[in-house]
Formats: structure tokens, C-alpha cells, sequence
């Protein structure tokens, strides 16, 4: 496998390896089941109250 | 202390830590005594005196039976952190203003005799005290705070937590003692020496295990967006720290070293860390403080969670290729230079993606960037990532950085992300923390934020403008050749031409140094519990009205 080899598969299986990964990502983030965790996920910094059996805040 | 309670026995944090740093004392203590480079004895005498603290305070802790309380979070470490930042930021901000000052007037702080003072030298005390002292410190504080706040966690690692403060700024002692005196492996933002580049290796490793251990014993199921940019931070930075300086020392008491790469690998390894450098380290970091710190102070929840995930793995996974925009023209094949340029382009989205997200949390709230003036600081910062994550792109293209590279025109880009977007939304996240870790109902003076808030703005178009005008000047300069075809300027032309844009620019230095020095005694105020008389104060209560997150 010389250089020339090496470039042509990352010019072409890269490709396809970023598209595939967008793919994935956009689906988890788009999955309706999901969209309940993340209005919760949002407010997380709202939430940071004090610790479990903590004493102050 | 009211973070302490009462122990019984050593605990295993203590009982490692010592043993380590004992081990660190016996390597110092032999690097002292045979080392026959005057320069690395220097190095080695402070590492040795900082390990012998470390031990004393370890036994001095150990005998005083105290052990953190468990049952609050880690706030003694959060204090010290800001100390730090606001410390390192004015040390950083004023070596700028001196070597803008040098650039301007060559002949201040010049000695051909004694070279410590000299442009070359500060240079990098500069650009390693504003990301790695001011930056690095604002981000390990803030990841710090977010993590427990955000798992509802106290920090883990007991005093090993206190161990990469305190070594980390151990780091930033040798590196800038080194520039000075001459040390340096000459790689861009990754300047100290072997020995320095190991010890920061140690201290990150133990940041990386502090914080991936307080996630661990999170009670919040999910983990929180900002949690996971400020471990990208962490993780990638460790790569590219130790794979860019692979190098075979010269002797093991030597400070010389040798990189294990030459040619356009070395050029490329360099940008590829360089550039990662400012996409992890100034962006990924910094975005963690933006998903807690801007919802935080809007008191409104992030705009869209679905939104800041896209953007989490977009941003992560397209920025780690766009180093080679670094060398255009050069030895490096053509497909790797249009690689980097493309992916360049392409972090366009998630950066623009990450802004939206960040500007729109404040949905509902728009009212605090007239009346919170650290709001409107957060704002402001966020306004400046998108600016300069557009500017960035466009100067990627091979065309326009053929007018571009090595111009002050990169000089300005990189100053209105450093200064618009990172010292800006550190600034809002310091203003934010002190009131809180203190325990103070509010700010000293919200006016003074305001003065601190305008100076620095006006500081900051100054510099950027200037060097826009300074850099493609000069660019267009370099490449004019008169109807015979020869050059139309000889260089230094060049550089008379940009002398006064070099005084603008040094006086837009020197109002960003008066606005930190505003906050830096304006924090102080406030942690010694004073109120300013007379001041109008926003009322910072929750609105009643709950916003849901859009999606």
C-alpha cells in the first residue's frame, strides 16, 4: 500500500464515514422518544439545586 | 473552612498523592544535583521546591485530621480557580499591551546584551499566559463548577483535585521562566521544553480522571451538553499535546530536545495541533461555559437541546481536520490543502448552529441585555464567536489567504475570537461565579461592569479594526510589482507603512488592561462581601413565566 492508495481512501471512505456519522447523530437527535429527555436536558443548569444529603446550596 | 469535617485514618487520595509527589521530590532532587545545563538547574531547583510544598502541605493537611465534606460541593477549588484566572488574565493582558507597545517602538524593553525582555521572548509569555494561564484556568474552574452543579456531584479525586490546580500552575511557572531565559522548542502555542511538555501530560491525565470520576458518580442521568464539550476539551487536547510533542531529548538532564518529526509532517503535526488548539481548547472549552453560564444568567433553559447535540458532534468531528488551512502554498499535497480547506468551510454550520442556540436561550429574557451588564457581555461574546468563525472560513480559502497569510489580518481574526469570544464570555462566567461561591447576594457594582463592559468593547474594535486595515495593507503591498515586474516595495516600506495602525492596536491593548483591571478589583469588592451605595440594581429575580426548550 503506497501513499498514493492511502489517499484515495481517505478521499472516498471518508466520505462516506462522515456521512454515515451526520446520519447517526441526526437521528438520535431527531428521535421523537428522545424529545422528553431533552426538554428535561435543557433545564438541567436551571436545576442545579443542592447536593443529594447536602446541606447548602 | 467550613468544608471540612472530622477523619478517621489517611484517606487513599492522601496516601497516592503523597507517595507520587515524594517520588517527584526523589526525581527533582537528582535532576538538582546532576544536571550540568545551567538553565534546566533553574527549572529543576523550582520543581524541586514545589514538590517539597506540595509534600508539607499534604502533611500538614493530613495532620490536622480534616477531611473534605462530603455532603457539599467543591468550592474552596472553584475560589482559588477564579483568583487564578483574574491573576493570569492581568499577567497575560499586560504582556500583550508591552509586546503590541514593542511592535510599535522597538526600542522599549530592547537590550541586545540581555535578551530576556526582548520581543521574541515575551512573545510567547504572551500567548501562552492569555490561553493556557487565563484561558486554561477559566475553563478547569468552570468545567470544575459545571460537572458538580450539573450531576448534582461533588468533585472526585479528594486532594488530587487540588493537585492539578496546583500543578498546573506549576506548568505555566516553568513555561514562562522559560521563554524568557530561552527555553523553547520553537512549535507555535506549544513552546516549553520535553520535561514541561511531561509534566503537563501528568496533570492533564489526572484533570481528565478527576473529572470522568465526578461523572461517574453523577445523580442526573443524562449528562449535561456542557459536560460533554469540556471533556471533548480535555480528551482532544491530551492527543494533541502528546502526539505533537514527540521528541527525543538531547540527555535526560538536558533541556534540549529534538522533535520526531521534520519536514512537512512536522509542519503539518504543528497545525494540526495548532489549529486543534483553537478548536478545542478556545472553542470546545468555551462552549461548555456557554451552555451553562448564558442559560444560567437568562435563568431560561437552552434554546434547543436537539440543536446543541448536533452541534457537539458536527463542531468535534469537522474541526479536527481543518489544520492544514495552515499551509496553503507549501510542500503539503494539494488534495490535503483543500481538505483543510473545505472542512474549514464546513465548521461554518455547527459554529453559526452553536451561536444561534446561544443567542436565542435568551428568548424571553431579551430585556437583561439592557439591564444585566454581564448578560450583555455573555451576549456579546457569543456575537464575537460568530464573527469570527465566519471571518475564519473565508481567510481559509486558498484564494483569499494567498492575501491573508502572514499578515496582521490573521493577527486581528485571532485577537477578535481571543478577545471578543473567549476573555468575553470568561468575564461573564467570573462575574457570575464569584456572587455565587462567595455567597454574595450581588455584584459589588454593576457600573463598574458597565465601564469594564464599554473600555474593553472600544478595546477591542480598535485592535481588530487596526489590524484589518494593517493586514491586508500589508498583503496588498507584499504582492504589487511595478509595470517592469519587479517588487514595488522593499519590505521595510511595508513595515513603516503599518506603524500607525500598530499605535491603534497598542492603544486597544491597553483599554482591554484598564476593563480587566475594573473587574479584577470589582470581583474583589465583592468577595470581601461590600456593596457599592447608590447604584441602580437590576432585579435578577426569576420571571414567573416557565418557557419550554423549543425542541
Amino acid at each position: 500500500m503506497d501513499y498514493d492508495d492511502v489517499a484515495k481512501f481517505a478521499q472516498t471512505w471518508g466520505l462516506v464515514y462522515f456521512a454515515v456519522l451526520f446520519a447517526l447523530v441526526l437521528l438520535y437527535a431527531l428521535w421523537p422518544g428522545n424529545q422528553k429527555n431533552f426538554d428535561e436536558a435543557a433545564n438541567i443548569p436551571l436545576n442545579d439545586g443542592p447536593l443529594e444529603n447536602g446541606e447548602d446550596q | 473552612m467550613n468544608d471540612s469535617t472530622a477523619r478517621k485514618g489517611i484517606g487513599l487520595d492522601v496516601l497516592t498523592l503523597g507517595v507520587f509527589l515524594s517520588v517527584l521530590v526523589l526525581i527533582s532532587l537528582f535532576l538538582t544535583a546532576k544536571t550540568q545545563d545551567p538553565l534546566m538547574r533553574v527549572h529543576a531547583v523550582i520543581l524541586l521546591g514545589a514538590f517539597l510544598l506540595g509534600v508539607t502541605a499534604l502533611f500538614m493537611r493530613a495532620a490536622s485530621g480534616l477531611d473534605f465534606d462530603q455532603t457539599r460541593y467543591e468550592e474552596g477549588i472553584i475560589k482559588a480557580g477564579v483568583v487564578a484566572t483574574v491573576f493570569w488574565g492581568l499577567v497575560g493582558f499586560l504582556v500583550g499591551v508591552i509586546i503590541a507597545s514593542q511592535l510599535a517602538f522597538p526600542n522599549i524593553m530592547y537590550n541586545p546584551d540581555f535578551g530576556w525582555f526582548n520581543f521574541g521572548r515575551l512573545r510567547p509569555v504572551h500567548t501562552s499566559a492569555v490561553i493556557f494561564a487565563f484561558g486554561g484556568n477559566a475553563l478547569m474552574v468552570t468545567s470544575f463548577y459545571v460537572v458538580q452543579r450539573t450531576c448534582h456531584a461533588r468533585l472526585a479525586g479528594g486532594v488530587w483535585a487540588w493537585f492539578v490546580f496546583w500543578g498546573y500552575q506549576l506548568f505555566i511557572v516553568l513555561a514562562a521562566t522559560g521563554y524568557v531565559s530561552g527555553i523553547t522548542q520553537s512549535k507555535e502555542y506549544a513552546e516549553p521544553e520535553w520535561y514541561i511538555d511531561i509534566w503537563l501530560t501528568i496533570i492533564w491525565v489526572s484533570y481528565l480522571l478527576v473529572f470522568l470520576a465526578t461523572l461517574w458518580k453523577r445523580k442526573i442521568k443524562h449528562i449535561y451538553v456542557a459536560n460533554w464539550f469540556y471533556l471533548a476539551f480535555i480528551v482532544t487536547v491530551a492527543m494533541l499535546h502528546i502526539i505533537n510533542n514527540l521528541s527525543i531529548p538531547i540527555g535526560l538532564t538536558e533541556h534540549k530536545s529534538y522533535s520526531l518529526f521534520s519536514g512537512v509532517q512536522d509542519a503539518m503535526t504543528q497545525w494540526w495541533y495548532g489549529h486543534n488548539a483553537v478548536g478545542f481548547f478556545l472553542t470546545a472549552g468555551f462552549l461548555g461555559m456557554m451552555y451553562y453560564f448564558v442559560p444560567k444568567r437568562a435563568e431560561r433553559p437552552v434554546y434547543s437541546y436537539r440543536l446543541s447535540i448536533v452541534h457537539f458532534w458536527s463542531l468535534i468531528f469537522i474541526y479536527i481536520w481543518a489544520g492544514p488551512h495552515h499551509l496553503h502554498y507549501t510542500a503539503l499535497p494539494m488534495w490535503a490543502q483543500t481538505l483543510g480547506m473545505t472542512f474549514s468551510i464546513a465548521l461554518w454550520m455547527p459554529s453559526w448552529g452553536g451561536m444561534i442556540n446561544g443567542l436565542m436561550t435568551l428568548s424571553g429574557a431579551w430585556d437583561k441585555l439592557r439591564t444585566d451588564p454581564v448578560m450583555r457581555m455573555l451576549v456579546v461574546s457569543v456575537a464575537f464567536y460568530g464573527m469570527s468563525t465566519f471571518e475564519g472560513p473565508v481567510m481559509s480559502i486558498r484564494a483569499v489567504n494567498s492575501l491573508s497569510h502572514y499578515t496582521d489580518w490573521t493577527i486581528g481574526h485571532v485577537h477578535s475570537g481571543a478577545l471578543g469570544w473567549v476573555a468575553y464570555v470568561s468575564f461573564g462566567a467570573i462575574y457570575c461565579l464569584v456572587p455565587w461561591v462567595w455567597k454574595r447576594k450581588r455584584l459589588y457594582s454593576n457600573d463598574l461592569v458597565e465601564w469594564h463592559f464599554w473600555i474593553s468593547t472600544i478595546g477591542i474594535v480598535f485592535y481588530i479594526t487596526s489590524m484589518w486595515v494593517s493586514g491586508i495593507m500589508q498583503g496588498l503591498m507584499w504582492r504589487a510589482y511595478n509595470s517592469f515586474g519587479f517588487l514595488e516595495y522593499s519590505f521595510v516600506e511595508t513595515v513603516e507603512a503599518m506603524h500607525p495602525y500598530y499605535i491603534i492596536r497598542m492603544t486597544g491593548g491597553i483599554l482591554f488592561l484598564i476593563g480587566a483591571l475594573i473587574m479584577a478589583y470589582n470581583l474583589w469588592r465583592t468577595a470581601r462581601g461590600d456593596v457599592r451605595k447608590g447604584e441602580n440594581v437590576p432585579d435578577m429575580a426569576p420571571l414567573p413565566i416557565a418557557i419550554p426548550a423549543v425542541g
